[in-house]
């Protein structure tokens, strides 16, 4: 195995590419060491991003945000105006392990680990999330629901990398938020989540992106479910379609962690709950 | 496989080792320094006995690679002591009992400090928070938080005098 940690991503692209093994970005290497230890992977080049300046820009306004792929977890709840932009990515990020793994881990590596528990993802969806894909033949930019495929699977050829992902321009009166059950209240994996992100203009929902994880290979999108809310102010009966929908877009596995029943079931009741605290974040009252 | 030089800098001193470029930051602490307070439990970033400050911020030795340390500086609990005298923590460890085997507590030592450079006043639910990276399978971590709470209030007592 090589170790190279090049300073700029047309160094790393060019190392991607000509490598003819096994290569592996490395970022917070939170989930590649542990794969590289079990022997589930076996690296010809370990690629470290860690040491290209751009990559460890955190850039927060409200015309944008710019996540760099190395950036870790724990600087994103260290940003007081990203916490109050968008809260729900925020929490969703800083959801992921211990205080230890927070110090290493990215949102980016979040992403291209493709697990369908991945915290940071669902939030990532429903914010719009577009990320910033670099290789050989320079940039692309696809939305974050493009890249994971299926569980530990991504549409990301061999020889590109993600090099930040970016979240648009924040409308007035909007919030996101991000909930996620476990059977412990610390390092645990999501057995259902949610994602919501919504917009209001007078008290009514304008517009709202729904997304479960852990329900399915992939963090799924509902629009059913953003549909049942826009243009309401979350009543009883509107939460209750939602909730619906939210139940009916789930195509869950039977695990250790939960059955397909009631993952489908708190899939409901954590959509409805979501969309209630980026509601009341967003400045709405019922 | 050949190896990696790398110059860090370990609890304030110059350090220099060879590494092969898979072997973990623990490994290299324990077997090519010396550094043997850094532990393994799991060696998969769940349990934290082997926390150690990269740059200041807190991490699992076991999931860092030593090639990556280039120019880091790193913690370890032998650096929490200083001039032969215990940290605030140590003691408090000591005083409240907060340990039987010993395995988990220089992770825990350096993860409660890492918690109290960011948090003096730390509550005793932002400390259950801050060590749910570190387990401890003998004490049911009752005593460990309270040798927080107590070492937070020896600190912020040195701090005011």
């Amino acid at each position: 195995m090589r170790f190279e940690s090049p300073t700029t991503t047309k160094a790393a692209a060019s190392m991607l590419a000509s490598e003819s093994g096994a290569a592996h970005v490395l970022a917070g290497g939170t989930d590649l060491l542990v794969r590289m230890k079990m022997g589930m992977v076996e690296p010809d080049l370990v690629l470290d991003i860690k040491r290209i300046e751009t990559m460890k820009v955190l850039k927060v306004a409200a015309g944008g945000v710019h996540i760099g792929g190395a950036v870790p977890a724990v600087e994103l709840g260290e940003s007081e105006r990203l916490r109050s932009l968008w809260p729900g990515v925020v929490e969703a990020a800083n959801l992921i392990g211990s205080d230890q793994i927070q110090g290493r881990c990215t949102v980016v590596g979040n992403l291209c680990n493709a697990s369908p528990a991945a915290d940071s993802v669902p939030a990532l969806i429903a914010a719009g999330a577009k990320a910033l894909i670099v290789g050989p033949k320079g940039k692309r930019r696809v939305g974050v629901e493009k890249v994971v495929l299926g569980p530990g699977k991504t549409s990301l050829g061999r020889d590109e990398f993600i090099e930040a992902v970016v979240l648009p321009a924040r409308a007035g009166k909007s919030a996101d938020a991000y909930l996620r059950f476990t059977p412990r209240t610390e390092m645990d994996i999501a057995v259902v989540s949610a994602a919501v992100n919504l917009t209001l203009s007078r008290g009514v929902v304008t517009a709202a992106k729904v997304v479960l994880g852990a329900v399915a290979p992939t963090a799924v999108v509902v629009p059913a479910a953003a549909r049942a809310i826009i243009g309401t102010k979350l009543d009883d009966a509107a939460l209750e379609k939602m909730a619906k929908a939210c139940r009916a877009a789930c195509n869950p596995i039977d695990d250790k962690r939960g059955t397909v029943e009631y993952r489908t079931k708190v899939a409901g009741v954590l959509g409805r709950r979501a969309a209630l605290v980026a509601f009341e974040r967003a400045g709405g009252s019922k | 496989m050949s190896g990696v030089t790398v110059s860090a800098k370990v609890n304030g001193d110059a350090v220099q080792y060879v590494c092969p470029p898979n072997e973990s930051l623990m490994d290299v602490l324990r077997n090519r320094l010396n550094l043997t307070g850094v532990k393994e439990g799991c060696g998969t970033g769940d349990c934290g006995a082997c926390s150690v400050t990269l740059d200041d911020r807190l991490v699992c030795s076991c999931l860092v690679l030593g090639a990556e340390a280039e120019g880091r500086s790193i913690g370890t609990v032998e650096g929490i002591s200083q001039d032969g005298e215990l940290h605030p923590l140590q003691t408090a460890f000591i005083d409240h009992a907060a340990l039987q085997c010993g395995i988990c507590t220089p992770g825990f030592l350096v993860a409660a400090k890492s918690l109290l450079g960011r948090n003096p006043n730390p509550s005793e639910e932002e400390i259950r928070y801050a060590l749910a990276g570190n387990l401890c399978r003998c004490t049911g971590y009752d005593k460990i938080v309270r040798a927080v709470q107590s070492a937070a209030k020896v600190m912020r007592k040195q701090k005011k005098s």
